[in-house]
């Protein structure tokens, strides 16, 4: 039960007590976010790639509605080049909560010829197809992201609700402004919009957040050792995915991973941070943004994340 | 590495503000070196702006890169769009949003101050208040934003001289009160040496205020709720519907103004029912009171209807529902708004079909002279408007509640965002001066 003592108003340097946290301030927008399409969409679905900015999502939308169940359903896209932890850690989510789960299979793309490798083995750019293919097949007219806007300077021009066309193409001259919390949801028959609720969170409210809430996150965000080889840079894992070549010595090293993506371009850290508490220290006195550590896909050009979700990447 | 203590591991409040200025007041200077010196720029981004600002020839790395995200925005060296940064320091979280000066200004600057507690407003101490300068403190009197902050930049082209300082903060402060802005703070800085903005000048000992990043940390980021009038717009309604909870009805929302309590009578508006909060859900932890801008769930002890879009209020603080709503507007959209435009209107989590029966005025934000009769608005105007909806509105005044005294319009046909709208008088107290004379509109 929470009682409030008499309020103050402030005042110098002391806030009064019914200004909330900042992970509470967070939490609440988040929630105000997701109840909103759920009023106003008729089949939203979730990005959820195991990775602990969808992780975190889903926390959200479990006590957003609680205590009756999540009305929207999980999409993963699936690059082929995935961590078996994060898989192992998806099944288990979706079996623990009931929840409906899309798979978009990239393997299956290449398989059926329709994509094609790239000679870099870089499978992130590829997700974009099944991804925007799926959307339409299934109807989805909202589409939960856990993109941030401090991950990247793309990403700092995107809004809360972004609409997309019917090529899930965004074009970043006509974005609606956001005014107050007053989001517009307003698309035509096969646009959908992309939504974003941790937008204005950083990678250290989203750890900070896991810590107190006490979010189980796959095994892989910890320390732990592993066989992985330099390449631009970055410490990949050794795999049946395409990697080391001949000149790409492995060696095993006590990394973690920062982000999860596809194991063709993310890299993992040196780190010796087993516990959630030693992770947040880490990232506190951390130099390098957590995409500048560990994405490849990034590193390609000044502008590839904005080329990238032009042609609807996530 | 070891500037950040366990301190900024620790909860903190959240302050959102925006800058206003033009790149001539030093405003990413004074951005680049709030983020620079609060150590919130990270190696790999600073290396990506050297790279950069290399590769153009140009010898100091140039702060501005860091926000300016798009391809068309680096390749023009202009800035299209409000950027949101984020910083912490460790007594306080930061989102500021960092609004371009030239390109859709009113547009821009209108969107960051709707959500922002604090304006930073940038002149240069050797201009002192100009033109742009009065739009500034005109807009965030029309938003509303609690705080404002006079950074004099450029202190040091001044020689630090204390009453070009004190005349240029008396002759802001005196017009901005005028404009109803509820707090004015100056400060003296120079955003290039340095001083005042996190560190304290050595070289005007003749003040004695905070820095900007001091007034940053310490400002009051909520008011005075025992005063608000509690509202919470109902967004949804949660009915798990299982053998253990076959009658649980929760009405889930972000409270919009002020606290409520369990116990309390309150009201249903539109239909005007009447309950008593019988629970209040904090997301999954029960608590007898809860305030703006928790998201909660409240229980009602009778079973009334209730659904997404309606308005949750105290009984004893009702506000009057309307259909004909009289607000000052901001026309966002490079479509125009016209009078006999058919139109939705989103305020709270209600949309309803409106009709825009007369626009009788629009606002030169200079000098806020009055245009009678535009006929039309269009993209960055302000003016005012008086539209009736298809339903009853229950809307507060947006000088009594932000939250709820605002809305936008948006067009049925292909959804555009058309204006930001604000329900009664837009300042505390308006002049009008007649002035048929269009040219000095000139955003």
């Amino acid at each position: 039960m929470t009682t409030v003592a008499k309020v103050t108003g402030g005042g110098e340097g002391t806030d009064s007590p019914y200004a909330l946290s900042h992970l509470d301030a967070l939490e609440s927008e988040a929630v105000h976010i997701f109840r909103e399409v759920a009023g106003e969409f008729e089949n939203p679905v979730i990005l959820f790639s195991g990775g602990k900015d969808s992780i975190v999502m889903l926390h959200l939308a479990l006590k957003a509605f609680a205590p009756a169940a999540v009305p929207f359903s999980l999409l993963h896209v699936d690059t082929g080049h995935n961590f078996p932890e994060v898989l192992e850690y998806r099944d288990r989510v979706v079996a623990a909560h009931g929840l409906r789960l899309h798979v978009a299979s990239v393997q299956e793309y290449i398989d059926r010829g329709v994509l094609r490798e790239r000679p870099d083995g870089t499978r992130n750019p590829l997700q974009t197809l099944p991804l925007t293919e799926k959307i339409q097949s299934e109807r989805f007219d909202a589409v939960f992201g856990g993109g941030r806007r401090d991950e990247e300077k793309a990403r700092a021009k995107e809004r809360v609700f972004s609409l997309r066309d019917e090529f899930s193409q965004w074009d970043p001259r006509r974005q609606r402004p956001e005014l107050w919390n007053l989001y517009n949801g307003r698309h035509a028959p096969g646009e959908h919009v992309r939504v974003f609720p941790l937008s204005n969170w950083t990678e250290l409210d989203v750890w900070q957040y896991i810590a107190r809430e006490g979010i189980d996150l796959p095994e892989i965000y910890f320390a732990h050792e592993r066989e992985v080889f330099s390449r631009s840079g970055m410490w990949l894992t050794a795999g049946e995915w395409g990697g080391p070549k001949d000149t790409e010595p492995v060696q095993t090293r006590l990394v973690r991973y920062r982000t999860v993506g596809d194991m063709s371009c993310t890299g993992a850290v040196d780190s010796d941070a087993t516990t959630l508490e030693a992770v947040i220290t880490e990232i506190a006195a951390s130099r390098l943004t957590e995409r500048g550590a560990t994405r490849a896909d990034d590193k390609l050009s000044e502008a590839a994340m904005e080329d990238r979700k032009r042609e609807g990447y996530f | 590495m070891s500037t950040i203590t366990t301190e900024a591991l620790s909860a903190t409040t959240l302050l959102r503000f925006a800058t206003a200025g033009s790149v001539d007041d030093g405003k990413s200077t004074l951005v680049g070196r709030l983020l620079h010196d609060s150590k919130s720029v990270l190696v790999d981004q600073l290396e990506a702006v050297e790279r950069a600002s290399a590769s153009r020839g140009q010898e100091a790395p140039d702060l501005a890169l860091l926000t300016d995200g798009l391809r068309a925005e680096r390749e023009q060296g202009i800035t299209i769009d409000v950027a949101y940064r984020y910083f912490a320091t460790p007594r306080r979280r930061f989102i500021l949003a960092d609004t371009p000066g030239h390109v859709q200004y009113t547009r821009n600057m209108v969107t960051g101050a709707s959500t922002a507690e604090l304006t930073v407003v940038l002149v240069d101490a050797r201009n002192g208040v100009v033109e742009q300068t009065r739009r500034h403190a005109a807009i965030a009197a029309l938003l509303r934003v609690p705080h404002v902050v006079l950074a004099v930049n450029k202190m040091d082209l001044v020689g630090y001289e204390e009453r070009v300082f004190a005349a240029i903060a008396e002759e802001f402060t005196a017009y901005a009160t005028e404009l109803g802005v509820p707090e004015v703070t100056a400060i003296p800085i120079s955003a290039l040496a340095g001083d005042n903005v996190v560190d304290a000048s050595a070289r005007m000992d003749w003040y004695g205020g905070p820095t900007v990043l001091e007034h940053l940390e310490t400002v009051p980021v909520s008011h005075d709720l025992a005063h608000c009038h509690a509202r919470l717009p109902v967004q949804y309604v949660i009915r798990p519907q299982t053998a253990e909870l076959p009658d649980y009805r929760g009405y889930a929302g972000q409270i919009a103004a002020g606290t409520f309590r369990v116990g309390e009578e309150v009201t249903v508006l539109p239909s005007g029912r009447t309950s008593t909060i019988a629970g209040i859900d904090l997301l999954g932890e029960p608590v007898d009171v809860a305030w703006t801008t928790q998201s909660v769930t409240v229980l009602l002890a009778d079973d009334v209807d209730v659904s997404r879009g309606d308005l949750i209020v105290p009984s004893k603080d009702a506000p009057a529902t309307t259909q004909d709503v009289e607000a000052t507007v901001c026309h966002v959209a490079d479509q125009p708004l016209t009078v006999g435009h058919r139109v939705l209107l989103k305020h709270g989590t209600r949309t309803v079909k409106a009709i825009v029966k007369d626009i009788p005025s629009r606002l030169t934000l200079a000098d806020l002279s009055l245009h009678p009769h535009p006929g039309t608005l269009a993209a960055n105007d302000i003016g005012r408007v008086k539209i009736r909806t298809a339903e009853p509105l229950p809307a507060d005044s947006y000088a009594d509640s932000r939250r709820t005294g605002s809305f936008i319009l948006i067009d049925p046909g292909d959804g555009t965002t058309l204006s930001a709208g604000m329900v009664g008088e837009s300042f505390a107290a308006p002049e009008p001066v007649t002035d048929g004379d269009d040219d000095g509109w000139d955003f």
